[in-house]
């Protein structure tokens, strides 16, 4: 299994934009950290620019990579190798160098300046959405035949769980407003992990108290340790569900 | 050794494979040729289990094949386009391969490696290569483990002359070694001195697979280019291609008057 992946990494590690990504991340992260000065300000500013730019990221270039590699992934499939292992030794590669580029970008400077609970969990969300999105994009090339379309559906289920989302459950929360909506939008927000990502940080970064009675409500599930449980669950299942699917139409695929 | 039974495979409303039935042994070298879009890489890819026919079965070396990835360590693949990832190294690449398929150092059949200098430009990417020199590096690739079975798709496109020679030359010795060698090729005069066998294809049908001392004795003809011609305008075929091929024949025929 290994032996395919560590090519794929060698392969991606030199890449520019993989080596940009990360410097990226980095300017970023430490031009936040020396303009406030404030440790969690800067946090908090970071948060909003992580989960916009870490899924955008991770989707648009794994889409790419997989049909770069389309004719070298064929070439694999005349090796005894089986499908599943092809598949999967190239997700493990493309997520394990998008996930080093977050480090060194993102969870190193957070390491440096301001550790502690709050880091902490920015680290497990920013790699948890790079896995996750990453998994959603190989799901979605693996979909499409057609290059431009598979970036297009990538792009595509970024918006929807960036902003779109968003967008629905603002409506919903509305319209129903005289109900008690606090379990739903517990069960809601696990459907986006962007948002889930987000609650999860907010909670750890005591202004879950400006959120009224669903912050409260939100403290006393996600604070405890059931709530890192719960939320390690939902993560992982965001990525393997897709890499599942993928595998699985892969198989069946005509290359 | 390879026994394709009954296949079919539709894309769309395209059939690419309509009832392949053909038995390849050890010792041939088979021709596949026929107009673009007749089926040929789609019946190479079939055989190499990475397009799944919707009807038929294959068989290698008695047994079937259903996914099972392990027969294929007996196959040496060359694609008609060799794109590999752009940063890895040419010396990575025959590596991985060898540690993916767990191969002695003695077993590994580094001819064509050192035919075409290949160990040169190791450190290389493979970005900065040429398409001719991919096309050297997924030849060296194929022939490497000393396979039993060598599929080549279009092997000579996009070589010069002299790598061509070499490839040839490379392909007979392994044909003298007794194994099975399915070659998919537009350039017929590449093939002449190679092919023991020819399988015709035409819109996913085989219209013959013949012995190419057969074919020459029906024809009276030695070119297997005019052979075929000869064939096709027998049967009256419709393909452009083949008209192409009767208008340069007879040209030349003439030229030679």
């Amino acid at each position: 299994m290994l032996k395919l992946t560590k090519y794929v990494l060698y392969d991606i590690l030199r890449s520019k934009i993989i080596i940009g990504y990360a410097l990226f991340l980095l300017v970023i992260s430490v031009s936040m950290f020396q303009m406030e000065e404030n440790g969690s300000k800067a946090i908090l500013s970071l948060l909003n620019i992580m989960l916009i730019v870490v899924p955008i990221i991770s989707m648009i270039f794994s889409t790419i990579h997989y049909y770069n590699s389309y004719e070298f992934i064929e070439l694999m499939l005349s090796q005894p190798m089986s499908r599943t292992r092809i598949l999967l030794s190239e997700y493990v590669g493309v997520a394990g160098s998008l996930l080093a580029a977050f480090f060194v970008g993102i969870a190193i400077p957070i390491l440096i300046y301001s550790p502690g609970a709050t880091g902490m969990a920015m680290i497990f969300t920013g790699s948890s959405l790079t896995l996750v999105f990453s998994s959603l994009a190989f799901f979605a090339s693996v979909k499409s035949r057609d290059k431009a379309r598979g970036i297009g559906v990538a792009l595509l289920l970024w918006f929807y769980f960036a902003l779109i989302y968003d967008g629905f459950i603002l409506l919903i929360l509305f319209s129903f407003s005289d109900y008690p909506l606090e379990k739903l939008t517990v069960v809601l927000s696990s459907l986006n992990p962007i948002d889930l990502g987000r609650i999860f940080i907010m909670l750890k970064m005591d202004v879950s108290a400006l959120m009224g009675y669903t912050g409260a409500l939100y403290k006393d599930f996600f604070g405890g340790s059931m709530g890192m449980l719960y939320t390690t669950v939902v993560m992982f299942l965001w990525i393997a569900i897709p890499l599942r699917l993928a595998v699985s139409s892969f198989k069946r695929k005509d290359l | 050794m390879i026994r394709v039974e009954y296949v079919n495979k539709k894309f769309r409303k395209l059939q690419a494979l309509n009832n392949i039935l053909a038995d390849f042994w050890k010792g041939q070298v088979v021709s596949l040729i026929g107009p673009n879009g007749s089926g040929k890489t789609t019946l190479i890819k079939t055989i190499l289990g990475m397009v799944k026919p919707d009807s038929g079965k294959i068989y290698f070396n008695g047994e079937i094949i259903n996914g099972d990835p392990s027969y294929r360590k007996n196959i040496g693949y060359m694609p008609q386009i060799g794109r590999y990832p752009d940063n890895m190294k040419v010396g990575q690449l025959f590596e991985m391969l060898k540690s993916i398929r767990a191969v002695d150092e003695k077993d590994i059949d580094k001819d064509l490696v050192v035919k075409f200098n290949l160990e040169d430009i190791y450190d290389k990417s493979m970005r900065t290569l040429s398409g001719g020199t991919r096309q050297k590096v997924s030849a060296a690739l194929a022939f490497l483990f000393d396979p039993d079975v060598l599929i080549l798709d279009e092997p000579t496109a996009g070589l010069d002359p002299l790598s061509s020679e070499i490839l040839k030359e490379k392909i007979i010795k392994e044909k003298n070694k007794h194994k099975l060698i399915l070659i998919s090729s537009h350039i017929l005069s590449d093939l002449d001195d190679l092919t023991t066998h020819v399988m015709y294809l035409q819109e996913g049908k085989v219209e013959f697979f013949k012995d190419l001392s057969v074919l020459q004795n029906e024809t009276g003809e030695i070119k297997l280019g005019r052979a075929i011609a000869r064939i096709m305008k027998d049967q009256k075929a419709n393909a452009l291609w083949i008209d192409d091929v009767i208008s340069k024949t007879e040209r030349r025929l003439s030229e030679q008057k």
